[in-house]
């Protein structure tokens, strides 16, 4: 075991709790960035004018009218930036833009004293315009060829001769939507100035260093004059990774212009025709199998619907190309990727960030094939895995070192759902059911964990202990919902062997620990917790000394456990609070800086290779569906996941992260339908999906009706904080599930090995027609339109 | 006029002359009651709800979860409120509140994550705890019997009082333990015990700011002479079509005329050939007095938008905005219901199959209000409601069609059926009907008519669903209802 993963005695990791906010956030006292609004005195209000045209330049921009409505103070342009007028990472995206980019995109902020006086005095700008020519979808984009950013290939072993060697190959096309974040948290700031002209901007951000550093570079002044905070987040989903920075810089920039705070918060209409999403993805293909079904080669293209700006378009596409081999070896593959630019909202981060769109086309594929190889999706999916023993690696090159666990994890789940009878089951209730199908569906998921790009994996904390034994821990990693600062605080207890009870945790702010990277990745455990159990270990070895020096032994024999230090073999002992008084006492340093990197890592982006990861997550999750054959509605009957989070840090959490990660992965694939109005029309480019009326989240409806999550056991993941693993991303994708149980539903209304389309997301008009196709198919084994499908007598 | 205020968890807040724009939800915040969260402004994520103790059905006052971002906090005057800072017990010399079990059961069991909805479920959540029937037998929402395993509790809690609620975190299944774990409320509960006194009474009230009025008169004759007197008064009922328009459209109406609370749009009578049901009755109120007298009804109100809606939005409301897509029109057009309209002069009745004439349009005038909507007795046997949307839960219908059939001797010899979301207005199928009614209920008919049903109204392309899809549903509807209503076919 390593220094990393064990545990002391008695560890308060591992052991179930709830949020440490819990009792916060039920009385309603858990406060959010906009509520400080309402302790803060003489706050103006931030309203943002936007353009309501996909595309087109701006000739002429009046700001006097505003200024003339009653409670209007200052109308916010490009001019007043003092410093660089953009809001990214890769200087693609002007704050104060010339040039619209997208429908609702905003050229200009108004100041108010009131909402509604900002609100007015931004319907007072009046905007002149020259309108261009606009892409708004995917095919038009890619028909346009108007791509940015990089155009990576990943290829490993011969293509060709993969193919050569195939029995059969089938070729297809795919293309799937994006996702609303739905944070139920809009995007929020509220920016001061002090005495001495710093910035101190509050932030719903899951990266203020970043959000530092933008706000720093718009106003023109070095880091060290804006400090930024993060109290928590209603929630992030990585959509707070990247696109909180240029809403906190307008906020920083009125206060540093008028000396007064500044609060932005978006509505919910605002929040999404503004800001960023999962991208919406396009997959052509070609995939060789052998006789016996076992992928041969895969050849595909992937193109990113990337929007206006290149935000983290890159490493989210890198991401999915790293992760269309999913849990299967395939010995030969070419993937290319592209991002396509087009006038639509920039996208961003989104849980599993590119991997669930790479693993979702493979996905795809294998349940469109299944049929057509006439096999059981389930034997198609097991025949595929990767195999322990064998050397494989995945197509970038990494080694797949814990591959026994795929087909572990995957044989416990049909044990745990009792596969072999449902499928009876089914099969009877099906025949009975002329307008009702069942189906079960079996899944699994192997996701990289670490950020692709190795510097970003790094984390920081600081830990301060005082006199009276209370320690107070501080860390670079912000809390969204994910129980982040739970665990953290479990790490501190457990490495400086305390009670919890002992142990605070400080708001994440910038000028505590600097250069952070952001909460996301899943690795926000891995990093911070590695950081904070350094910072513990710094501490606890002083105090060691200390007590060794008062028990009368040597260092290496005592203990702390539970709040005591203990020689070892003696019934000496000194409490926690004498320990800490005795050390400051002794003049023992009892504060300390904790740092982590994760070893092993590197990746070359050019040749699209390396280790990029530290480990891989596993988990697999079986889904039964009911579908009405009238209407193609249906419902989510029972889910049995079993996932791997190494050694739990904090198992009731954990749970959490894996069923709400399954029932946001279960919208994006089914329900969630972002629609842009696509016509010629004098709206084209507007989200029509704007509002929690017409972009429908899971609700109860949408919550199995029988929910099984268990984690996998004896897991001890060697090479991350106490054993555990990353658990943020990975269970969203488990929900293919779903949509591959809906996708066998469906053709179980049609005859035998009826291969089935099925759209994505898989709404009930979506599952309707793939009934309607499946019942329509008369033949076994037919085969469907566009599709080419060639079998190969070599 | 006595000084307006309101009470919030048990203290008194001043309502000063406000627009009738300002929303409870802003009242609470702009009073450091921040715990009350707005996540959409249109009344769908439920993450501001809060308490109103309002008129109750089994007992006299009712814990009611409403939605404060549609409610216009001038409404509330006279009114008690309790969020969700109100619902802990606040701890002595600053020890740390005693949590509500509600709020307990949520702590315990990982029901909060990032905690944003959190305080909205509380409150919906409180509601239903004490919903005074909900320990008696499981569950008062009639909706299908075959739901009773997985949306209620064996503590009678209805998961459906929490359909207004969303949660972007936690997948739901904590919340279905914490909501399936609370016990009956302590004796000594004093939100139990506020159930057995009156209820706030309304207060008559006139606020004008900035050149916005809101009113809320006595009595229908005092509504209906403002409605007279100020052509451009809007009339509010629930507001929860109205908050919308004012949140997300900016609509600021110079006179707001709130009728939520006159006794004469309240009643819900039953005669010996109809049943007349006042337009200001809330939905709750209807689904939980009538408690399954209608069935066709009872088949609409748990797939009628949100418990948190419901509890405010009425068959008035519904009916007054005209929308082609509300659920209640093509239920009350199967059900033959005709609407009672009044303005300062009298009354008169209306069959609702005559009363839209346009899209949001109808025949009433101006200052004319729906007074009640009556529905004819007897009620044909046959009827059901087929609602077709993305989400089960808490959507707007893409189509609805709803039917009431007399099938006598295998003959159907009456046969209604209201159709929504097919055309500018909801419409009845009478190429349909016709089609069924004098012949025989088999596969064949059905097969024929349903041709018919398909091409009924002009259903459009949209975000929610295409046409075809539209089309197809309506044709659907009818073999579904078909196939439920004849030999055992169980699906």
């Amino acid at each position: 075991m390593s220094h990393l993963s064990e545990r002391p005695e008695k560890p308060v990791v591992g052991i179930s709790m709830p949020h440490e906010s819990a009792h916060l956030h039920v009385t309603g006292a858990a406060l959010y960035t906009d509520d400080l609004v309402y302790r803060t005195k003489d706050v103006l209000h931030a309203y943002p004018v936007q353009v309501m045209k996909a595309h087109g330049r701006i000739t002429a921009l009046r700001t006097e009218p505003a200024l003339a409505v009653p409670g209007v103070v200052r109308v916010l342009t490009g001019a007043d930036v003092p410093g660089v007028n953009d809001a990214g990472m890769k200087h693609d995206e002007p704050l104060f833009p010339d040039e619209v980019m997208f429908h609702g995109h905003a050229v200009a902020w108004v100041l108010g004293e009131t909402l509604e006086a900002a609100r007015l005095g931004a319907a007072a700008v009046e905007v002149e315009f020259e309108e261009l020519p606009s892409l708004v979808t995917l095919q038009e984009a890619i028909a346009a060829e108007s791509f940015h950013g990089a155009r990576p290939l990943m290829e490993s072993g011969d293509i060709d001769a993969g193919f050569a060697d195939s029995e059969h190959v089938i070729t297809g096309e795919f293309q799937f939507s994006g996702q609303e974040h739905f944070y139920l948290e809009t995007h929020a700031a509220l920016a001061q100035i002090d005495e001495n002209g710093q910035v101190f901007v509050q932030s719903s951000t899951q990266h203020p260093s970043e959000t530092q550093e933008i706000v720093s570079h718009v106003l023109g002044v070095p880091a060290h004059e804006v400090t930024v905070q993060c109290l928590r987040m209603g929630g992030g989903f990585g959509g707070k990774e990247m696109q909180p920075h240029g809403f906190a810089a307008i906020a920083a920039l009125g206060a540093k212009l008028t000396g007064r705070p500044v609060r932005f918060r978006f509505n919910r209409t605002q929040d999404m025709t503004m800001s960023g999403k999962r991208h919406g993805f396009h997959a052509t293909w070609k995939i060789g199998f052998d006789v016996e079904g076992r992928i041969q080669a895969l050849d595909a293209t992937l193109t990113a619907d990337g929007g206006w700006s290149l935000d983290l378009s890159e490493p989210v596409l890198a991401r999915a190309l790293c992760h269309i081999d999913n849990t299967y070896w395939i010995p030969h593959v070419r993937v290319a990727g592209r991002i396509a630019k087009t006038n639509t909202v920039s996208n961003t981060a989104f849980r599993g960030f590119g991997g669930p769109q790479g693993m979702l086309v493979i996905e795809d594929i294998l349940g469109r094939c299944a049929p057509r190889l006439g096999l059981d999706p389930m034997e198609l999916r097991e025949r595929n895995f990767y195999r322990p023993g064998q050397g494989q690696t995945t197509p970038y090159g990494q080694p797949v070192t814990q591959a026994e666990r795929i087909s572990t994890i995957w044989h416990q789940v049909q044990n745990d759902a009792g596969i072999a009878d449902r499928k009876r089951e089914i099969a009877a209730f099906n025949a009975a059911h002329p307008n009702t199908k069942r189906a079960i569906a079996i899944t699994g998921i192997k996701f990289g964990i670490s950020f692709n790009l190795t510097a970003f994996n790094q984390g920081g904390a600081l830990v301060l202990i005082y006199k009276d034994g209370s320690v107070l821990i501080n860390h670079g990693g912000t809390e969204m919902g994910q129980g982040l600062h739970t665990k953290m605080m479990q790490v501190a207890a457990t490495t400086l062997g305390i009670p919890l009870s002992r142990v605070r945790l400080a708001p994440t702010r910038t000028d505590k620990v600097p250069n952070t990277s952001a909460t996301a990745a899943s690795a926000g455990t891995d990093l911070n917790g590695g950081a904070i159990k350094n910072a513990c270990e710094q501490l606890r070895e002083r105090l060691l000394q200390v007590a060794a020096t008062q028990l009368g032994v040597n260092a290496s024999d005592v203990r702390v456990v539970d709040g005591v230090a203990r020689a070892l073999g003696s019934d000496k002992e000194l409490a926690w609070n004498d320990l800490v008084r005795t050390a400051y006492f002794q003049r023992v340093q009892l504060s300390a800086a904790g740092y982590y990197r994760t070893e092993g890592l590197h990746w070359d982006a050019k040749s699209f290779r390396g280790s990029p990861f530290k480990y891989f997550a596993h988990g697999a999750a079986a889904t039964e569906v009911e579908v009405d054959g009238f209407t193609g509605a249906y419902r989510i009957r029972r889910v049995d996941i079993v996932h791997d989070v190494g050694d739990s840090l904090s198992p009731m959490i954990d749970i959490g992260q894996v069923e709400g990660g399954f029932v946001q992965g279960a919208g994006w694939l089914t329900l969630e339908d972002l629609r842009w109005d696509t016509s010629d029309g004098p709206n084209r480019g507007r989200l029509l999906t704007q509002a929690a009326s017409t972009y429908k989240l899971p609700s109860f409806s949408e919550m199995p009706e029988e929910f099984n999550v268990t984690l996998l056991e004896n897991a001890t993941e060697e090479g991350a904080v106490y054993g555990s693993k990353a658990v943020g991303e990975p269970p969203l994708m488990l929900a293919f599930s779903v949509r591959e149980a809906l996708r066998q539903a469906a053709a179980a209304f049609g005859p035998a090995d009826v291969s089935v389309d099925l759209a994505c997301p898989a709404t009930p008009e979506a599952v309707y027609w793939a009934v309607e196709a499946a019942r329509a198919s008369e033949v076994r084994g037919s085969e469907p339109r566009a599709e080419a499908h060639t079998l190969n007598h070599a | 006029m006595s000084r307006a205020q309101v009470t919030i968890n048990g203290k008194i807040f001043p309502i000063a002359p406000v627009v009738p724009h300002l929303t409870v939800l802003d009242f609470l915040r702009e009073r450091g009651l921040t715990g009350t969260k707005e996540g959409c402004a249109e009344g769908e994520c439920g993450a501001c709800s809060v308490l109103v103790a309002r008129p109750g059905v089994k007992k006299p006052t009712d814990w009611v979860a409403v939605n404060a971002c549609l409610m216009p906090v001038a409404a509330l005057d006279g009114q008690e409120v309790v969020t969700a800072e109100g619902l802990a017990t606040s701890g002595e010399d600053g020890r740390p509140p005693t949590l509500h079990p509600v709020q307990e059961e949520m702590a315990v069991r990982g029901g909060s994550q990032c905690g944003y909805c959190t305080p909205g479920f509380i409150c919906s959540m409180a509601s239903e705890y004490y919903r005074p029937d909900r320990c008696a037998h499981g569950g008062t929402d009639a909706d299908a019997a075959d739901q009773a395993g997985t949306e209620h509790g064996s503590n009678g809690f209805d998961l459906h009082s929490l359909s207004g609620n969303l949660c972007r975190c936690t997948g739901y299944r904590p919340i279905r333990d914490a909501a399936f774990a609370v016990g009956e409320p302590a004796e000594d509960d004093p939100f139990a015990q506020r159930r057995d006194q009156e209820p706030p009474a309304p207060v008559a009230t006139e606020y004008t700011r900035d050149g916005s009025t809101f009113r809320r008169p006595p009595t229908l004759a005092d509504a209906l002479r403002a409605l007279r007197e100020q052509p451009d008064a809007v009339p509010v009922a629930g507001s929860t079509d109205f908050g919308v328009e004012v949140n997300i459209r900016s609509r600021r109406a110079s006179y707001v005329v709130a009728i939520d609370r006159l006794p004469e749009l309240r009643e819900l009578r039953v005669e010996s050939d109809h049943m007349e049901i006042g337009a200001a009755v809330t939905l709750t109120e209807i689904e939980r007095r009538l408690d399954g007298d209608v069935p066709l009804l009872a088949e609409l109100f748990p797939q009628f938008a949100s418990r948190l809606i419901r509890n405010s939005a009425t068959l008035g409301g519904n009916l007054g905005t005209g929308s082609p897509i509300g659920d209640s029109p093509p239920v009350l057009l199967a059900l033959d219901a005709s609407l009672v309209l009044a303005d300062a002069d009298g009354e008169r009745e209306v069959p609702l199959a005559e009363y839209f004439t346009g899209y949001r349009q109808s025949v009433r005038h101006p200052g004319e209000l729906i007074r009640a909507v009556r529905i004819p007795l007897p009620l044909s046997p046959v009827t059901a409601f087929h609602k077709i949307a993305k989400r089960r839960f808490d959507d707007i219908s893409s189509v609805a069609v709803a039917f009431a059939l007399d099938i006598e001797d295998g003959i159907v010899r009456r046969a209604r059926i209201g159709l929504g979301g097919v055309a500018a207005t909801p419409i009845r199928a009478h190429t349909t009907e016709a089609a069924l009614e004098g012949r025989r209920w088999t596969a064949e008919t059905v097969e024929a008519a349903a041709r018919e049903l398909r091409s009924e109204g002009t259903p459009m392309d949209d975000h929610r669903a295409s046409a075809l899809y539209r089309a197809a549903m309506l044709g659907q509807s009818l073999k579904k209802l078909y196939a439920q209503n004849t030999e055992a076919v169980s699906s």
